[in-house]
């Protein structure tokens, strides 16, 4: 997963074509008019952390419209939320101001596996464990 | 009970190393108070009036002996406040009590050194400073026990009926199917920052004994006619500010599809549940407002999770057999040991009649030990305490014991030639008081003694009724009565669901407590889940006591022969027992009298 500090973020839009989309927004109707067409990064927006609206978009980018561009995590990103983000299928994180990414790298090093199935390994531990 | 794995262990081990270090950082300056609070909560830390609680989670409320001396020694060793700390919260508690309106009731002093058994089945503990929960949290690894998400807007512990495997009256031992659903949700990416709370009961049984209808999603086990497993799931039931009955949305749901299911009732409340209000965020709210279009796009997500994303998580047999194989009858044999009761005391039959239930193997019971006791707040376990009962766990029940929802402690695997001697071994702790399912078996919340979110106390109401209403004779006559109080309208003390509720309020800085009447959990004693109603305006603490004595004499005056409370309130209907409750009230000048006396 690409972090990128805030300060590190180019001045100018790079040649992305990206769409922003609202953590309320229906995906399914984006969908389905289009709007995902020849995009190369989705943005997803984190209004407060606490806001997980778009961890279910996210994952629902890659899983059921197989989305494969760039999914990146805007807005009140912080460090402890990191794992689940690329977890659900975002690829890149823009950290709030003042964050320190530093502290972010260790916590993708903490657990080997999870129980349940993500957008990285589909399969829960059970059937990862039996195959 | 389940044994952790090496993966299990690794994993719990592994989540209280990232809390040391969230800890860690936020004590350095790194994370801000706003930021370690999710942090801190889906660890289950909260801070409370005075110091941090510990919320320490009980699947399905089975606890080893081994488990229940390591809560003795953090009861022991870590609950403890600072003396200036503890003196200034006693005397911040005497100033709430002098600031009461009138008379009031003797308030017993804060205590520290306790672990206390909730209605979920967790077991709290109110002083450990936050310098030492990193600490703490490493020692509940180390016997495969955690705080994970028993706070915090996530699936929450995960609960079940406390006879689950060993009822007379089980259809399924849904344990398995919980313990599944645990992993499943245990740092969950997609569900750790739902709207609000989510709370998830399973009930294996014909008869409802864990609430199922006050769920998030409650789960009724079935059986279809060729033997097949499956359940009846319900969404959207809650108690707080706006107390709702579950809807049933599937009446039977085979079981390898139960995590897709699930997967859809969340993922659909975290898309749409309200954010907006903290008070219209539970999916109760979502459920009652958007009625059959909420249960549309629940079975469309469903389908389209099974169609189009292949249902990576369909529960396969094997994955049910392996966790199925620790739910086994461990091996058992009968203590054996002396005992001078005898036989035909009365206050053995009556423990008998009350504590003692029938077990699915012949040969065996199973024993509730109360803490419903004078001198201690409700379901409170000092350290001495939870040693002595590691210690009877292992001599009469295979080192397993298991917290109920009521807020006491079952044994599930007595032998019947040991009664007797369980008996004098737990009369001999205080905890043989005959009184399971009677008045003073109350459900009661910790209230304004120590949590933050209270409008009120409610130990002292507790300790009150439970002194007021020691004749066991007079307990006995008046039968099986549901009694809970909640301190304030997040309801864990599940006012709403007891035959006679009690809600603290705040009017300008005091307490005053609303009287609820004819709730109902969705046990056989009092029939489907419904909520009580609000019986007049609300009343002082100094009269609470007497306002039960009101309600409970009217009861007397009134029934037929046999009939239980629960059943005379419906019959008779409530009028009487508002009158009743307003005639308890306290003239102002009685009141002033009373207060000029103390």
């Amino acid at each position: 997963m690409k972090i990128i500090a805030t300060n590190a973020l180019p001045k100018s839009a790079d040649d992305q074509k990206t769409l922003q989309i609202g953590n309320d927004a229906e995906l399914a109707d984006l969908v389905a008019s289009g709007a995902l067409e020849g995009v190369q990064r989705v943005e997803l927006q984190f209004p407060k952390f606490t806001d997980g609206r778009a961890y279910t978009q996210a994952l629902l980018l890659r899983r059921r419209y197989r989305f494969a561009g760039d999914i990146r995590a805007t807005g009140d990103v912080l460090i402890d939320q990191l794992v689940h983000m690329h977890r659900s299928g975002f690829t890149s994180a823009v950290l709030a101001p003042g964050v320190d990414a530093a502290a972010a790298e260790r916590q993708f090093a903490r657990f080997a596996a999870f129980y349940q199935g993500d957008v990285l390994e589909p399969r829960p531990l059970f059937a990862r464990e039996a195959a | 009970m389940y044994q952790y794995t090496d993966f299990d262990k690794q994993f719990v081990k592994l989540r209280a190393q990232q809390f040391r270090d969230q800890l860690e950082r936020w004590q350095r300056g790194e994370l801000t108070d706003e930021q370690l609070l999710p942090l801190r909560l889906q660890n289950g830390w909260y801070i409370q009036r005075y110091a941090p609680m510990a919320r320490i989670a009980v699947p399905y409320g089975e606890i080893s002996s081994t488990q229940l001396r390591t809560l003795a020694h953090i009861a022991r060793e870590y609950d403890k406040p600072a003396p200036e700390l503890l003196a200034h919260a006693q005397a911040t508690q005497d100033a709430l009590q002098d600031a009461q309106p009138g008379a009031t009731l003797a308030a017993p002093p804060l205590r520290y050194g306790y672990g206390h058994f909730t209605t979920r089945t967790n077991v709290q503990f109110n002083w450990i400073p936050l310098n030492r929960a990193a600490d703490v949290m490493d020692l509940l690894a180390s016997v495969s026990m955690h705080g994970i998400q028993t706070s915090g807007n996530d699936i929450r512990n995960i609960t079940c009926d406390a006879l689950e495997g060993i009822a007379e009256d089980s259809i399924v031992d849904t344990r398995p199917y919980a313990e599944i659903t645990r992993q499943w949700s245990s740092l969950h990416p997609e569900f750790t920052y739902l709207p609000r709370k989510f709370k998830i009961a399973f009930n294996g049984a014909e008869e409802d004994r864990a609430a199922t209808g006050w769920y998030d999603i409650g789960l009724q086990a079935r059986r279809a006619d060729d033997g097949s497993v499956g359940f009846a799931v319900k969404v959207g039931g809650g108690m707080g500010r706006t107390p709702i009955i579950g809807s049933v949305v599937r009446e039977f749901l085979p079981w390898d599809q139960l995590l897709n299911y699930i997967e859809a009732v969340v993922r659909t409340y975290n898309s749409y549940g309200r954010r907006d209000n903290k008070w219209k965020a539970r999916i109760k709210i979502l459920v009652k407002s958007e009625g059959q279009n909420f249960i549309d796009a629940v079975e469309k997500e469903y389908h389209d999770i099974v169609h189009l994303d292949g249902a990576p998580h369909t529960i396969t047999q094997a994955e049910l057999d392996r966790v199925s194989s620790h739910f086994v009858v461990p091996e058992l044999k009968a203590a054996h040991l002396p005992s001078k009761v005898s036989p035909q005391g009365q206050l053995y039959q009556r423990w008998l009649q009350q504590n003692v239930r029938g077990h699915r193997l012949p040969g065996l019971k199973t024993v509730t030990l109360s803490f419903k006791r004078p001198g201690f707040a409700t379901g409170d376990a000092d350290a001495d305490t939870l040693d002595a009962l590691a210690q009877l766990a292992e001599q009469f029940s295979a080192a397993e014991a298991r917290l109920t929802h009521e807020q006491n402690l079952m044994l599930p695997w007595v032998h019947e030639s040991d009664l007797p001697a369980l008996y004098e071994a737990a009369r001999a702790l205080g905890l043989a008081q005959p009184n399971i399912g009677l008045l003073t078996d109350m459900i009661i919340c910790p209230g304004g003694d120590y949590c933050s979110l209270a409008n009120a106390r409610s130990l002292h109401i507790g300790a009150a009724v439970t002194e007021r209403y020691q004749d066991l004779d007079e307990l006995f006559d008046l039968g099986p009565i549901d009694l809970h109080m909640s301190g304030c309208i997040n309801s864990c003390g599940h006012h709403h669901s007891g035959h006679i509720g009690i809600l603290g309020v705040d009017k300008d800085g005091k307490e005053w407590y609303q009287i609820t009447l004819g709730g109902a959990d969705g046990s056989a004693l009092s029939g489907p889940a419904i909520g009580g109603k609000v019986v007049c305006p609300s009343f002082t603490a100094a009269e609470v006591p007497d306002v039960i004595e009101a309600l409970l004499a009217t009861f007397r005056a009134l029934r037929k022969p046999g009939e239980l409370f629960i059943d005379a309130l419906r019959r008779i209907g409530h009028d009487p027992f508002k009158q009743a409750a307003n005639g308890a009230r306290r003239p102002k000048a009685d009141q002033e009298a009373l207060a000029e006396q103390d």
